[in-house]
């Protein structure tokens, strides 16, 4: 387990925000894009768009900062998980976090993140294009290189070598 | 819930904003965006009220699942009284504005008055205000967003407003929002800019609660798995609107040198896979995998640099066949400046084909052009005249008045060579060889048009078995059905279930793309019907929906009727009866429309519709839509 890891591609990103509202539906039953752990940054002069959302960070400063040990992380899927019966509401972990990942719910009077959705991604899953995908690690590393290698390897065929 | 948005009736002239619940009755009988539009406006639109003039009502308006669990559920619509045909204004957009509306709160707005000085509309959670845009009249399309973002200090505000054309009352001006997210026809624009209306800014936190959640995800993924599996979406994911033009060129149908020829031979150039030199990606509406046009940065000239969105089809003519230009360079120009100044690319084109053409025969000479030589081909007359029109500068002030008053200008010689109907031009399109989408521009509740009921799968020559499945459902037609686009037997009825189905998918706000546009299997009436119980809990049969669009559709054409239209509006130019076609495939080439033909269409089409023999919805059938006191407004 714990292999796959959420990688995001803004080239492939067309902006819909699909994964957003398929987030909130999914964890809240509704459609609020505040509610959602993905959101799209958008560059709307320039069409340049970014999905962000939490990177499961390994020295995670959310977990660093909260004085409750309500945040830990989980072996399974390699994930950063809140645990709501520890959890006292101070945001502290909203203040930390580098990406802007972590929510604030003030209708539950919950922080909130991404959970992965225990293993099934539901904006990987919605997303068409793949602009946010689920991945094993090694595949990732490979595919990179291949696409890197290939500007090379045209090179030396184009020079019959 | 996704039944608890509001309807706002604002007054620009004393600055009241009243906000109502939005009835269930109302859900029941319109279910909401273009639907109820049309009912609100033979309600709050005075009969026979300056389109230009503050009695005049402009509507904004989400459709029922606009952000809820539905693919593409984008879609905001425009309603007004018509500055271009004096009839009924309808437009409907993309974008990320209505979802936005939404968790603002609001899905229907009704806008009446005249501000004093220019102003915009903010809506935040729940609450509208009034806001001056003295600083921002004057601007553009995408500096106004750019602005009205800064000055509320928050990028995630949507947009919806007019640029210089609007302002400047030009009859086919847009309302827009993001870089090319066009109300593109029938001028409200210009009803925007005659309010001092420069914008609606939105930004909502309100959750839109899902009746039924799980289910509806899941639904939602079956519904795009649905839309995406077909061909056509395929291509549109790779290439955009644009594909259209390849096939409809090569075929023989689309309109060259105005009307003049019907193919426009050595266009290479402007032909959709010429695209990706200027693409840096696709772009998609709220939810839609469809992403079916480029972001596309200008590469040449003095919009070099420039970032622009499309160009989809329309504008392939516009600035390509219509005018007899080859460039790919000036259909990215032409149709970056239509967004920017926030004029319909369709209108404009034609327009300046019909001048062109008007030119050609000397009826515009050089001393209404103050020299520009509007000659066939001329990429720089063309992009000239797009701006001169904005502005309204000599020969583009009399264009920018639209087609019929432009024509009274330059001389009754003049008219003879229009291509509209009910004063609105027409698309791109030829279509002398195809009856079906003759009807459809002729009977359309919005002028010449192909968004409201073209039977575009006419064109496949698909199976009967495929049509029976499509076309009898859902009210079990038994009538006659032909899958030869050269026919004229059955069309009518394919062009008023077109025009219900498209009625019904802009009732919930889902895009045409999703709907049986281009494809035969993309979801239709069952599906609606289904998305809107899993995500508001409302029950609809697929016979209800039918019922719903009937009903809207119905609502439209009294508004029309109430507006003086008669029988002899749903006609064609005579060019389409008298000129046969000139080139193209055989199965295009040589065509003509028969009059005597055209003219059983059009009684069949009547009689579908439970109509007059001069096109009156009958009482008995208003009496079942349960829509009577629409009549008694009339």
């Amino acid at each position: 387990m714990a292999n796959k890891i959420m990688i995001t591609d803004p080239e492939k990103c067309t902006g819909c925000r699909l994964c957003e509202i398929v987030c909130s539906v999914k964890h809240n039953g509704v459609s609020n894009p505040t509610l959602a752990r993905i959101h799209v940054v958008k560059w709307d002069n320039e069409g340049f768009y970014m999905p962000m959302r939490c990177q499961q960070c390994q020295d995670a400063p959310c977990l660093a900062i909260c004085p409750k040990g309500a945040i830990y992380r989980d072996p399974e899927l390699d994930s950063v998980r809140i645990d709501h019966e520890l959890c006292i509401g101070c945001k502290m972990c909203v203040q930390a976090c580098p990406f802007g990942a972590m929510g604030w719910n003030p209708e539950r009077g919950r922080v909130f993140k991404c959970d992965l959705c225990h293993g099934e991604p539901q904006c990987v899953r919605f997303c068409d294009m793949k602009a946010v995908d689920y991945v094993e690690t090694t595949r990732l590393q490979t595919g990179k290189m291949r696409e890197a290698a290939e500007s090379y390897s045209e090179l030396m065929r184009r020079h019959g070598k | 819930m996704a039944l608890n948005r509001k309807i706002a009736y604002i007054d620009l002239s004393t600055g009241d904003v009243k906000i109502e619940a939005i009835p269930l009755e109302w859900r029941r009988k319109f279910i909401g965006g273009r639907g109820l539009d049309a009912y609100l406006l033979n309600k709050h639109c005075p009969p026979g009220a300056d389109p230009l003039g503050p009695d005049n009502v402009l509507l904004i308006s989400a459709g029922l699942l606009v952000g809820t669990m539905a693919s593409a559920s984008a879609r905001t619509h425009v309603m007004a009284k018509s500055p271009l045909t004096n009839l009924l204004g309808s437009a409907n957009m993309g974008g990320f504005f209505a979802p936005e509306m939404r968790w603002a709160g609001f899905d229907h707005l009704v806008i009446r008055g005249r501000a004093e000085k220019p102003v915009y509309l903010y809506i935040h959670n729940g609450a509208i205000e009034l806001r001056s845009a003295e600083n921002i009249w004057g601007s553009g399309v995408y500096d106004t967003q750019d602005l009205i973002r800064r000055e509320l200090d928050d990028p995630e505000t949507q947009v919806l407003c007019i640029g210089q054309a609007g302002e400047n009352r030009v009859r086919f001006a847009c309302v827009m929002t993001g870089r090319k997210n066009a109300a593109g026809r029938t001028g409200l624009g210009a009803v925007m800019g005659s309010k001092n209306l420069k914008a609606v800014a939105c930004r909502g936190t309100m959750s839109i609660a899902i009746k039924f959640p799980e289910e509806a995800l899941e639904y939602n993924k079956q519904i795009i798995d649905q839309v995406i599996s077909t061909k056509v979406s395929q291509i549109m994911q790779r290439w955009g609107t644009g594909f259209i033009f390849g096939v409809t060129n090569t075929t023989g149908l689309v309109r060259t040198r105005n009307f003049q020829y019907n193919q426009l031979p050595n266009s290479e150039d402007i032909e959709c896979e010429n695209l990706d030199k200027y693409s840096i990606g696709l772009d998609g509406c709220f939810g839609c995998q469809v992403h079916c046009r480029h972001r596309y940065i200008i590469k040449e000239g003095p919009y070099a640099g420039t970032y622009a969105q499309g160009p989809e089809y329309t504008s392939q003519g516009a600035f390509g066949a219509e005018v007899g230009c080859r460039s790919m360079n000036t259909v990215l120009v032409g149709n970056h400046l239509v967004n920017d100044y926030g004029m319909d690319t369709l209108e404009v084109g034609s327009m300046m084909a019909w001048a062109m053409e008007l030119y050609e025969k000397g009826l515009i000479t050089d001393k209404d052009t103050d020299g520009l030589k509007l000659e066939w081909g001329s990429d720089e007359a063309v992009i000239e005249l797009v701006k001169r029109i904005a502005f309204r500068q000599n020969i583009g002030d009399i264009l920018a008045e639209g087609p019929l008053p432009a024509a009274k200008r330059i001389g009754p010689e003049s008219l003879k060579y229009l291509i509209h109907v009910k004063g609105m031009s027409n698309l791109h399109s030829d279509e002398r060889a195809t009856p079906a989408l003759a009807l459809n521009i002729a009977v359309s509740s919005r002028g010449s048009d192909h968004l409201r009921g073209r039977p575009a799968i006419d064109l496949y020559n698909l199976p009967m078995k495929v049509l029976d499945k499509v076309y009898r459902n859902p009210d079990g037609y038994d009538g006659p059905l032909t899958n030869s686009y050269s026919e004229y037997e059955g069309k009518p009825r394919m062009v008023m279930w077109q025009e219900l189905v498209y009625m019904a998918v802009d009732c919930v706000g889902i895009c045409k793309y999703h709907t049986v546009f281009l494809s035969p299997n993309h979801p239709q009436f069952k599906e609606f019907a289904r998305l809107i119980y899993l995500n508001t809990g409302l029950e609809f049969s697929e016979k209800d929906i039918w019922d719903v669009a009937n009903r809207g559709y119905t609502a439209e054409r009294l508004f029309n009727l109430r507006e003086g239209m008669t029988r002899k509006d749903d006609w064609l130019p005579d060019r389409y009866f008298d000129e046969p076609t000139k080139l193209g495939l055989p199965v295009a080439r040589g065509k003509c429309i028969d009059r005597e033909k055209f003219r059983t269409m059009l009684d069949e089409y009547y009689r579908l519709h439970a109509w007059d023999a001069n096109g009156v919805p009958t009482a008995e059938l208003l009496e079942r839509l349960q829509i009577s006191d629409l009549m008694t407004a009339a």
